[in-house]
C-alpha cells in the first residue's frame, strides 16, 4: 500500500509538469487549428533562464529562498513569454489564412532553430544546478519501507492545481477568455463583433509560453540537469499528453499529462523501466482507437 | 573581372598553403566534443593538446611536426563512422580515441580499411579489441582497462566488503554501460552474491524517482550502475531526496567532478572502478604541473589520452617510418614510458598494466579506496 502510495505521488509529480506544458499545446490547438511544435523548444528555454537567473543570484549573493524564488519566477516566465510572443509574430502569423500545413512546417523550422540557438549559445554541455530545496517528510511508514515526499514533489504538484483553478476561472469568467473562446468557435465572426483576434491569438501564445516557463523552472530545481535537447523530449511527451486528454481540451491535458506520469511511475514500479515508453505510447494506440478524439475532447464537425 | 581572378588566384594560393601543410603528420583524438559526455571530451581534447604540444617542442615525430585535428562524435555511432571517414580521407595516420565504446567499435572497421592505427584511451567494452583480434585486423589498441577485468572487480568487492545488503543491477542499455553490468554481473553470481533487482533505463531519461522507489521497495543497499555520469549522479541525487541510504557503485565514465556538480553532498560515498590514479604516478608530475598552471585538473582521462598520443609516437620513432604495419609491431613488441608509467601492449592490443581500483567520491573529489 505505501508502495503503491509513494508510486503515486511520484507519478502526479512527473505528470503534473507534463500537463503544464501540453496546456501549451492544447490551448494553440484549440484556437487555431495548428500544433505549436516549437512549444518543446519553449519550455527548454525556460529552463536555461531559470538555471541561469539562479547562478546570477548565487553570484550577487542573494539566498533567501522565497526572494529568490520569486525573481527567477518573474525572470522566467518574462523572457519566456517574450520568446513564445516572438515565435508567434514571426512564424505564424504571416502564415496566418495559408494553407493549413504551411504553420506546421514553419513550428518545425522554429523548433530546430531554437535548439541549435540555445546549442550555439549555451553549449553543447549538460548544466547542471544544485539542489536549491532540499528535504521532505515521512508520510506514513509500513513494513519499514517509508513513504518520502519531498518539498520540490509538493510544490511542483501545489503550483500545477493552482495556476489550473486560476486558468479555469480565466477561461470561464474574463473578458480575454471570451475572447479566446469567440475565436475558438469562429474567427471571422469574432472580428466582426470587434475582437482583436491578433491579439487574443498573441496573449494565448504568451500564456502558453508563461506555463511552459514555470515547468521548465520547475524541472531545473527538481532534476537539477537540464541541456539544450531537453525539450524535444517533454515536448514529445506533452503532445502524446494533449492528444490522450483530447487535444482543445484544457482539462484534458492536465489529465493527459497526469495520467502519462501516474503510467510511467507505475510501469517502472511495477513491470520494468525499460520498456516505460513502449507503455506510454502503447496506451495511447489503445485510447485512440477506442475514443479517436481523446478521453475528453469532442469529435470534430467539418463545417460546411 | 580583374577582381574575381585575383580572388581565383587568392584561392588557389590558400589551397597550395593547404598542400604544403600537409607535410606534417596528421593525427587525431576524436571522443564526445559535444553531447551528454561533453566533460569526458574536453578531458580527451586537453591531453591530446598538450601531448601534440609537448612532442612538437621536442622535435616533433620523425623530425616533422604534428598536427591535431579534433573529431567530434557526441558519443553517436554514426557521427563516429562519419568522423573517421572524414580522418581516412584527410591523410590522419592516428586517431586517439573514441570515448564511448559503441563509437570506438564501429570507427575501428573504417580505421582498419584507411590504415590508421587506433589507440582508445577510454573505451573499456572486451569486444573493442577482442573482434579485431579475430579479423586480423592490426590497427587497434587500447590503453585502458577491460570491462571484463572492470566488472570482476566490482563485483567481487561487492560480494566481500558489502555482501549483507541487497543489491541492485541497473545498465542504460549502451554498449558500455550494458556491457560492464553484465560482466559485474557474472562475478557477483559467480561468488555467490544473486542480486534482489534488475533493471535498464534509457540514456537521456531525467525523472528516475520510480526505479528509485522500486529499489526501496527491496531494501537495496548497493546499487551497481552501468553507464555514464549524468545517469549515475540524477539516480544518486533522487536516491537521496527520497531517503533511501543505498551505496551507488559505478564504472570508470565516473571520473569527472562534473558528476558531483549534480549530485551535490549527496554523491559522498559514491564508489567507482577506475585504474590508479595517473595523477600521482611519478612520470606524470611535470605534465600534471603543467596543465595546474594552466588552472586544469587533469582528472579521468586527460593523462591516458596524453599517454596514447605518447606511445604512439614512441613506437613510430622506434620504427622510424609511419608505416601501419612496422608501427603496429613496435607497439606490440615494446614497453614505452609514457605518464601512465612504463606500459606495453599484448597480442590483442589491450595494455599490460595497472588494473583496477575503487575510488571513493568526497566533497567532489575522488580517492583511491587503500585496502
Amino acid at each position: 500500500m505505501s508502495y503503491f502510495l509513494q508510486q503515486l505521488i511520484n507519478g502526479l509529480a512527473l505528470g503534473a509538469i507534463y500537463g503544464l506544458i501540453a496546456i501549451g499545446y492544447t490551448m494553440v490547438y484549440g484556437i487555431i487549428g495548428m500544433i505549436n511544435f516549437a512549444h518543446g523548444e519553449i519550455y527548454m528555454i525556460g529552463a536555461f533562464v531559470s538555471l541561469i537567473t539562479f547562478l546570477v543570484l548565487g553570484l550577487v549573493g542573494i539566498s533567501y529562498i522565497p526572494l529568490a524564488l520569486t525573481i527567477v519566477l518573474i525572470s522566467a516566465v518574462g523572457f519566456t513569454s517574450f520568446y513564445g510572443w516572438t515565435v508567434e509574430r514571426i512564424a505564424y502569423r504571416p502564415l496566418r489564412g495559408s494553407f493549413r500545413l504551411a504553420p506546421l512546417i514553419s513550428a518545425i523550422g522554429m523548433s530546430i532553430f531554437l535548439q541549435n540557438y540555445v546549442q550555439l549559445l549555451q553549449g553543447a554541455r549538460v548544466k547542471t544546478l544544485p539542489p536549491v530545496i532540499q528535504g521532505g517528510f515521512q508520510l506514513m511508514e509500513t513494513n519499514g519501507f517509508v513513504v518520502q515526499v519531498s518539498y520540490l514533489q509538493l510544490m511542483i504538484v501545489g503550483v500545477t492545481v493552482a495556476l489550473m483553478a486560476g486558468f479555469t476561472v480565466m477561461i470561464a469568467a474574463t473578458p480575454l477568455g471570451r475572447a479566446q473562446r469567440a475565436c475558438e468557435q469562429d474567427m471571422t465572426m469574432a472580428a466582426l463583433l470587434g475582437i482583436n483576434v491578433d491579439r487574443t491569438i498573441s496573449t494565448t501564445f504568451v500564456i502558453g509560453a508563461a506555463l511552459a516557463a514555470v515547468a521548465g523552472m520547475m524541472v531545473t530545481m527538481y532534476y537539477g540537469v537540464i541541456d539544450f535537447f531537453i525539450g524535444f523530449l517533454a515536448g514529445m511527451k506533452a503532445f502524446t499528453a494533449a492528444v490522450l486528454g483530447g487535444i482543445g481540451s484544457l482539462p484534458g491535458a492536465m489529465l493527459g499529462g497526469l495520467l502519462i506520469g501516474l503510467i510511467e511511475a507505475f510501469w517502472s514500479g511495477y513491470f520494468s523501466s525499460a520498456y516505460k515508453d513502449v507503455a506510454v505510447f502503447g496506451i495511447l494506440i489503445l485510447v485512440l482507437i477506442l475514443r479517436p478524439s481523446g478521453l475528453l475532447g469532442r469529435p470534430e464537425i467539418e463545417k460546411v | 573581372m580583374t577582381l574575381k581572378l585575383s580572388l581565383v588566384a587568392a584561392a588557389l594560393l590558400t589551397l597550395i598553403a593547404g598542400a604544403a601543410r600537409a607535410e606534417d603528420i596528421q593525427i587525431a583524438v576524436a571522443g564526445p566534443i559535444t553531447g551528454s559526455d561533453a566533460a569526458v571530451g574536453e578531458q580527451m581534447r586537453r591531453g591530446a593538446e598538450m601531448a601534440v604540444a609537448d612532442i612538437n617542442a621536442r622535435g616533433g615525430l620523425l623530425g616533422k611536426k604534428l598536427v591535431l585535428q579534433v573529431g567530434d562524435d557526441a558519443c553517436d555511432p554514426k557521427q563516429a563512422v562519419a568522423v573517421a571517414n572524414k580522418f581516412a580521407v584527410s591523410g590522419v595516420v592516428f586517431v586517439a580515441g573514441h570515448y564511448c565504446s559503441s563509437t570506438s567499435i564501429p570507427a575501428s572497421a573504417v580505421y582498419a580499411d584507411a590504415g590508421i592505427i587506433e589507440i582508445t584511451p577510454a573505451s573499456t567494452n572486451p569486444a573493442y579489441t577482442d573482434g579485431p583480434a579475430q579479423k586480423g585486423w592490426i590497427n587497434v589498441f587500447r590503453i585502458c582497462g577491460r570491462d571484463d577485468v572492470q566488472g570482476k572487480v566490482a563485483g567481487s568487492y561487492i560480494a566481500q566488503q558489502l555482501k549483507d545488503k541487497p543489491v541492485a543491477i541497473i545498465d542504460d542499455k549502451t554498449t558500455y554501460g550494458k556491457g560492464l553490468a553484465d560482466e559485474t554481473r557474472k562475478a557477483l553470481n559467480a561468488a555467490g552474491v544473486k542480486e534482489a533487482i534488475n533493471e535498464s533505463i534509457n540514456q537521456g531519461d531525467k525523472d528516475f524517482s520510480a526505479l528509485v522507489s522500486k529499489m526501496k521497495q527491496a531494501k537495496v543497499g548497493v546499487i551497481y550502475f552501468g553507464g555514464y555520469y549524468t545517469e549515475a549522479g540524477l539516480i544518486v541525487r533522487q536516491a537521496k531526496e527520497q531517503g533511501m541510504n543505498a551505496v551507488l557503485l559505478g564504472g570508470d565514465a565516473l571520473v569527472t567532478s562534473e558528476f558531483w556538480k549534480i549530485t551535490g553532498a549527496s554523491g559522498a560515498g559514491t564508489l567507482m572502478t577506475f585504474s590508479p590514479d595517473p595523477r600521482n604516478v611519478p612520470e606524470a608530475a611535470p605534465v600534471v604541473a603543467e596543465f595546474t598552471k594552466q588552472g586544469y585538473d587533469p582528472e579521468g582521462y586527460t593523462l591516458y589520452t596524453y599517454a596514447a598520443v605518447q606511445s604512439y609516437v614512441a613506437a613510430a620513432t622506434q620504427a622510424k617510418t609511419l608505416n601501419i604495419d612496422a608501427v603496429s609491431k613496435a607497439l606490440h613488441a615494446d614497453k614505452f614510458s609514457t605518464v601512465l608509467g612504463q606500459i606495453g601492449f599484448d597480442a590483442k592490443g589491450d595494455v599490460i598494466g595497472p588494473g583496477y581500483v575503487l575510488f571513493v567520491w568526497k566533497d567532489g573529489k575522488y580517492a583511491e579506496i587503500k585496502s
